[in-house]
């Protein structure tokens, strides 16, 4: 536990504010790329929604995967926890904004596909519970709510990693690696989560 | 060449080197056809036909061989041996054998045709092809009258392709084309692309282009040609029959299980760019649509 509380001690100085500013410098220097050619090749749009979209998954996953980090070696990553959550939420939301804006554009196609695809349902149905998540993703809430109700209510962050894992599987055509890939490690950490009993400390 | 079908364009209307990456150039060029004599409807269509870039066509494909990102092609099929190439030409056909490429096109014209390209993933492109009819092949082939469909394969070469080795479909990837859809003079098989010859990402060294169906229809890198009498597998249709049809043809009425095929999205427009209607059978529907008559195209997508 010695490396462990040395990376803690070191953790502890670092501040979980640049999360923030880096995932919105990142959107916005994407975004750029995209508009200008720099990136994105000749259908920019589609690079756009996939870019913010897998990066959202890989922070939703990273997000998850803080507590059995902490379980398993001790590394405390907690601090950081909130700012991943928050930013992941935007970054969806991004996602969510390119899809309805830029690339499906008008409001009765975009409810049309909401409705009508499965995989845009699903999407749709994780970035919809995400909203109570980021609402109360202040120590406020955690106060009014008392940790016991907030805790509970923040477990909607696996049917949300699971809803994002499978919205990927499904929209991609033939059998490609990288979402079968994703789903896995999803799987991985609902196993983790339900198999395990969490020691007392936490 | 038959000249069972006139390109709207002319060899004057061929897009000079220097201006294909001159947008500007090339929709002059454009609006100019209509004072050359064309009917009316016509020269409207192909007044914003305007051929997308070299680069726009050749980094932004589907050749699933190579991997399944748009630019992976690019990048990847390099590694595709084009020389020497051979095309078994079998079934019921009086002349079957391996032929060259030059010994297929031997006798014939390259004519270049400006098409409009709709992907099943509602994008598009304009593509300048260089290449013969398919119908002229297949008379020199010689069908047999019980010939109904004509099958084609794509190479395989596992070592140089990353995508047979993970077997994102179930490859060869093989296509098929009823006997009339195959002697239909839209139908080509292509060689080139804006003038030079068909780089590997884009199907070379010889590829069928079929405008008015989807692109996956337009099999690429072709190294086998067989008349049959019967419906061929077709690689989409055997890994998803749900989502993919034995026609696919190009048809804003009729959706994919996944996505709607009512409009699409222009490539090399931009992120701003807005989203425009796809046509029955991508516009071609003067040409084609008496193909179909009688049969109900929801059920036969």
């Amino acid at each position: 536990m010695t490396a462990a509380n040395r990376i803690n001690g070191a953790l502890r100085k670092i501040p979980a504010w640049p999360i923030y500013w880096g995932v919105a410098a990142w959107v916005a220097w994407t975004f750029y790329q995209a508009a200008s050619g720099l990136a994105g090749g000749p259908e920019p749009i589609n690079w756009l929604e996939r870019e913010y979209g897998a990066l959202g998954l890989k922070l939703l996953i990273a997000g998850l995967l803080i507590t059995p980090l902490r379980t398993w070696t001790g590394i405390n990553l907690i601090k950081f926890r909130r700012a991943i959550g928050v930013t992941t939420f935007f970054l969806i939301l991004a996602h969510f904004l390119v899809w309805a804006v830029l690339d499906v554009q008008t409001f009765a196609r975009v409810w049309t596909e909401i409705v009508k695809r499965k995989y845009v349902t699903i999407g749709m149905a994780a970035f919809v519970l995400m909203i109570p998540l980021v609402m109360t993703s202040n120590n406020r809430s955690i106060r009014k709510m008392g940790p016991l109700i907030w805790r509970k209510l923040h477990r909607l962050t696996y049917p949300v990693v699971v809803l994002a894992g499978i919205h990927y599987l499904w929209l991609v055509k033939g059998f490609q690696i990288e979402p079968i890939a994703y789903m896995t490690v999803i799987s991985g950490i609902l196993v983790a989560r339900l198999a395990w009993i969490r020691p007392k400390s936490a | 060449m038959a000249y069972r079908w006139t390109n709207d364009l002319t060899a004057a209307d061929v897009t000079p080197k220097v201006a294909v990456m001159n947008r500007r150039q090339i929709m002059a060029g454009a609006a100019g056809l209509g004072a050359i004599g064309f009917s009316a409807t016509q020269a409207a269509a192909q007044d914003t036909l305007t051929p997308n870039s070299f680069e726009d066509i050749t980094t932004y494909n589907n050749y699933y061989e190579f991997g399944t990102g748009k630019s992976d092609p690019a990048k990847n099929a390099h590694k595709l041996v084009t020389s020497p190439w051979s095309i078994k030409v079998d079934g019921l056909v009086d002349n079957p054998g391996d032929y060259t490429v030059a010994e297929l096109l031997d006798g014939l014209d390259i004519e270049e045709r400006i098409y409009r390209f709709r992907c099943v993933e509602a994008w598009s492109m304009v593509v300048p092809w260089n290449g013969v009819e398919l119908a002229d092949i297949l008379m020199k082939a010689g069908v047999q009258p019980e010939g109904r469909y004509v099958a084609f394969e794509t190479v395989v070469q596992p070592e140089n392709m990353i995508g047979v080795q993970r077997r994102v479909l179930d490859f060869p990837y093989v296509e098929g084309l009823r006997m009339d859809e195959a002697m239909h003079p839209l139908t080509m098989l292509a060689t080139g692309l804006y003038g030079d010859p068909l780089p590997n990402q884009s199907g070379a060294p010889i590829r069928v282009v079929v405008p008015w169906k989807y692109g996956f229809k337009s099999i690429k890198s072709i190294v086998r040609i067989t008349v049959t009498d019967q419906e061929p597998p077709t690689s989409w249709n055997i890994a998803n029959a749900r989502e993919y049809g034995f026609y696919s043809n190009v048809n804003p009425k009729v959706d994919h299980a996944r996505w709607s095929q009512a409009t699409h999205r222009e490539i090399g427009g931009g992120i701003f760019a807005r989203r425009q209607p796809t046509l029955m059978f991508n516009g071609y529907a003067d040409q084609v649509a008496s193909l179909y008559d009688g049969m109900d195209l929801t059920i036969n997508f």
